[in-house]
């Protein structure tokens, strides 16, 4: 890991670039090339002595939107969190299972969680932009926590807000505070910002869930869009917008305080279209949940 | 070119006609608003004032033959208060009566909570003002003996060059460790965090008389009096204060910025850094600037370790010095009125200083914007308690937010 730390340049305005060959992939990604797939396997999750997942296993495949669904309180938020080492951050929190991105393994104990959490981004339910930054530091706070040098600022700035799809909308307002922003478009700034590090995948915790249908409509077209680029895992109470931006969804459950698990996973027209398990069907069709 | 203006004109007379042939039937608006103090209210409010004093006048002191001021007015306000929800009872409704009986109790709740301060303000500058003076800002107490009369009263420049170095130390010293201590508690955590947070509690409790002593068996028995003696024993007080304020302050940064900044990879000490204490900012500034006026006022913990001197030493690592705390506390309990005098001028300075500290501290404080130290000025000197919310909209979404809060008020009256 310590090659990419030593290696800081590489994220300078480096275009995204299909030619990687995947299965010469034997450290974790060099900054910044293109999406990767994450694999997670066998996934248990406690919190204290609950356990909060049971032997959850899913395959969020690269440059797709796959769409967590599922009732309040089934993990689905817990197993996001899982996947860029963020659920430790808790105390009480402990897991069991492997998280492969591209075949390595974020748990592994060579990994540092900071570098796992680069190459895996975050956008949070609220809109959290750093109140005391502009804009255009907001943007450029990933690379600043992680002394990311870079000649071509205003290049990373441009291009991960115009992926955001915010760049017509602030380009003439970069120096002010990012919380004079509307939500929808502090959370299309914190989708920037997360991408301006060039992450491989993008974690999305009900990123809509804070907003109103307009701009949930703008953040759906977003998610969309950087899809090309990274792999987008999506947590979503709301059924249309998971048919809208997802090409796959796990349908996750937890019932009577036992932990949380996977009914089904696949493509998001069989889930929603011609789902196996009759559970699915009822939750999707809205009877519960 | 020519007809379409002509064709302009001509629709714009027939508009006009039309709006003056439908002015007549346009309905009036009424427009309210519930929680208006008109002038009649006022003078409502003044009349009853009036009339529940003369009442008490009739009664207090033509039929009962009573007198004293306290009496008068403890009596006035059960009085007055009861006059006036009856006034209003009978002019409006029940509901209105209620709101402003309740009004004027939490109203007059707040003025006789200000009046000790308000008096004490009156009270040092009126004894203070008339001895201070250009001469009594920049001349020390040399060669003035305190018997019999003198020409030379002597000033207070001393004690100022004493007090601003001694805190300014206490301050370089105490306000660094405070802030560490409170992200240590607040942010690092761990096994320790509950008994440093107790002892800073306890620190917080302790007499500032302690802190003096203290200082005194450690550094003054080994060395001697100086301003950096009484500037460590003022650290000490300061330490407890500025921590726990910083703690809150710090706990009010929402949890989901850690979480944001920890996701894009921060360090836990660029999380601190880049996030937490920026957005805290002002909040740190105000805390700080509340420790450094704690301590500029303390007396007791400099009793014994600057001692006090009547000549300027503006060394505060070596010998006696001087501080306006002290000098007053000194002044006072001379037997020579010009002398006492001299020491409330000693605490008008002091007040002034302390005031100014808290004006600087609106000004950092404040100071976000880009536009700096123009913005900030402006901000204070339109502070008024209402303000707030202003600057709450500010915080929350410059103009549009100001606006939008603005109308969430106006919805919520």
């Amino acid at each position: 890991m310590s090659e990419v730390s030593e290696r800081p340049e590489t994220i300078d305005g480096r275009l995204v670039s299909s030619s990687r060959d995947a299965s010469s992939a034997t450290d974790l990604r060099i900054d910044g090339v293109s999406a990767a797939e994450l694999d997670a396997k066998g996934i248990y999750a406690w919190f204290g002595a609950r356990m909060v997942l049971e032997n959850v296993d899913l395959v969020m495949e690269r440059t797709k939107v796959t769409a967590l669904i599922g009732p309040s309180g089934c993990g689905k938020s817990t197993f996001l969190r899982i996947l860029n080492r963020m659920h430790e951050i808790i105390p009480s929190a402990s897991l069991a299972g492997r998280v492969e991105l591209d075949g390595d393994d974020i748990y592994d104990p060579s990994q540092r969680a900071a570098t796992v959490r680069r190459h895996i981004g975050m956008v949070f339910q609220r809109p959290n932009p750093f109140p005391a930054m502009s804009i255009r530091d907001n943007v450029l706070a990933g690379l600043r926590f992680n002394r990311i040098r870079s000649k071509h600022k205003d290049e990373v700035v441009e291009e991960a807000l115009t992926k955001a799809g915010l760049w017509s909308e602030v380009k003439d307002r970069q120096k002010d505070l990012g919380g004079g922003l509307s939500g929808g478009q502090q959370q299309r700034l914190c989708i920037a910002r997360a991408l301006a590090v060039k992450p491989a995948v993008l974690l999305m915790d009900e990123p809509c869930s804070a907003l109103d249908p307009g701009s949930t409509l703008r953040i759906e077209e977003t998610v969309r869009e950087i899809a090309d680029d990274v792999t987008v895992v999506i947590v979503t109470h709301n059924m249309q917008q998971a048919q809208r931006v997802s090409d796959k969804t796990a349908f996750f459950l937890a019932q009577d305080g036992n932990p949380g698990y996977i009914v089904e996973a696949g493509p998001t027209s069989e889930i929603f279209g011609n789902p196996v398990d009759p559970r699915t069907a009822d939750y999707v069709q809205g009877r519960f949940g | 070119m020519a007809e379409t203006i002509e064709q302009l004109e001509q629709e714009e007379a027939c508009l006009e006609a039309d709006a003056e042939s439908e002015a007549p039937e346009q309905i009036k608006i009424n427009r309210i608003r519930p929680r208006e103090f008109k002038p009649s209210d006022v003078a409502v409010l003044l009349l009853t004032l009036a009339s529940s004093f003369s009442i008490l006048w009739i009664v207090f002191s033509q039929l009962t033959l009573l007198n004293g001021a306290l009496g008068f007015v403890v009596l006035w306000i059960p009085l007055f208060l009861g006059l006036y929800w009856f006034v209003n009872r009978q002019l409006f409704t029940r509901q209105v009566a209620i709101d402003r009986l309740i009004s004027s109790v939490v109203t007059l709740g707040a003025g006789i909570m200000m009046l000790p301060l308000v008096l004490l303000t009156i009270f040092v500058f009126e004894r203070g003002l008339p001895l201070l003076s250009w001469h009594a800002l920049t001349s020390t107490q040399q060669g003035v003996t305190f018997t019999g009369k003198h020409t030379n009263l002597g000033g207070v420049e001393h004690a100022i060059v004493g007090t601003l170095e001694q805190v300014a130390i206490a301050a370089v010293i105490g306000i660094p460790a405070a802030i560490l201590t409170a992200i240590f508690i607040n942010e690092v955590g761990g096994r320790f965090t509950k008994s440093v947070r107790v002892i800073v509690t306890a620190m917080s409790g302790t007499p500032a008389i302690v802190a003096g002593v203290f200082i005194y068996s450690i550094w003054v028995t080994r060395f001697s009096y100086s301003g950096f003696a009484g500037s460590l024993a003022l650290a000490v007080i300061l330490l407890p204060t500025v921590t726990r304020g910083t703690e809150e302050v710090l706990k009010i940064v929402h949890n989901d910025l850690r979480e944001a900044s920890i996701a894009l990879a921060a360090p836990q000490w660029r999380t601190v850094w880049s996030v937490v204490l920026p957005t805290a900012r002002s909040g740190l500034i105000t805390s700080t600037m509340l420790g450094i006026a704690v301590s500029i006022g303390e007396t007791a913990p400099l009793i014994m370790t600057i001692f006090g001197n009547q000549v300027m030493n503006a060394n505060p690592f070596s010998g006696p010095q001087m501080a306006l705390s002290l000098l007053a506390y000194k002044q006072i309990k001379l037997p020579i009125q010009s002398q006492i005098d001299l020491g409330y001028t000693a605490a008008l300075v002091l007040f002034i200083m302390v005031f100014a500290v808290f004006v600087l501290a609106r000004l950092f404080g404040s100071g976000r914007r880009s536009s700096g130290a123009r913005r900030s000025l402006l901000s204070f000197v339109r502070w008024t308690p209402g303000s707030s919310l202003e600057d709450e909209a500010a915080d929350q979404g410059g103009v549009e937010g100001l606006q939008k809060s603005l109308e969430k008020e106006e919805l919520d009256q």
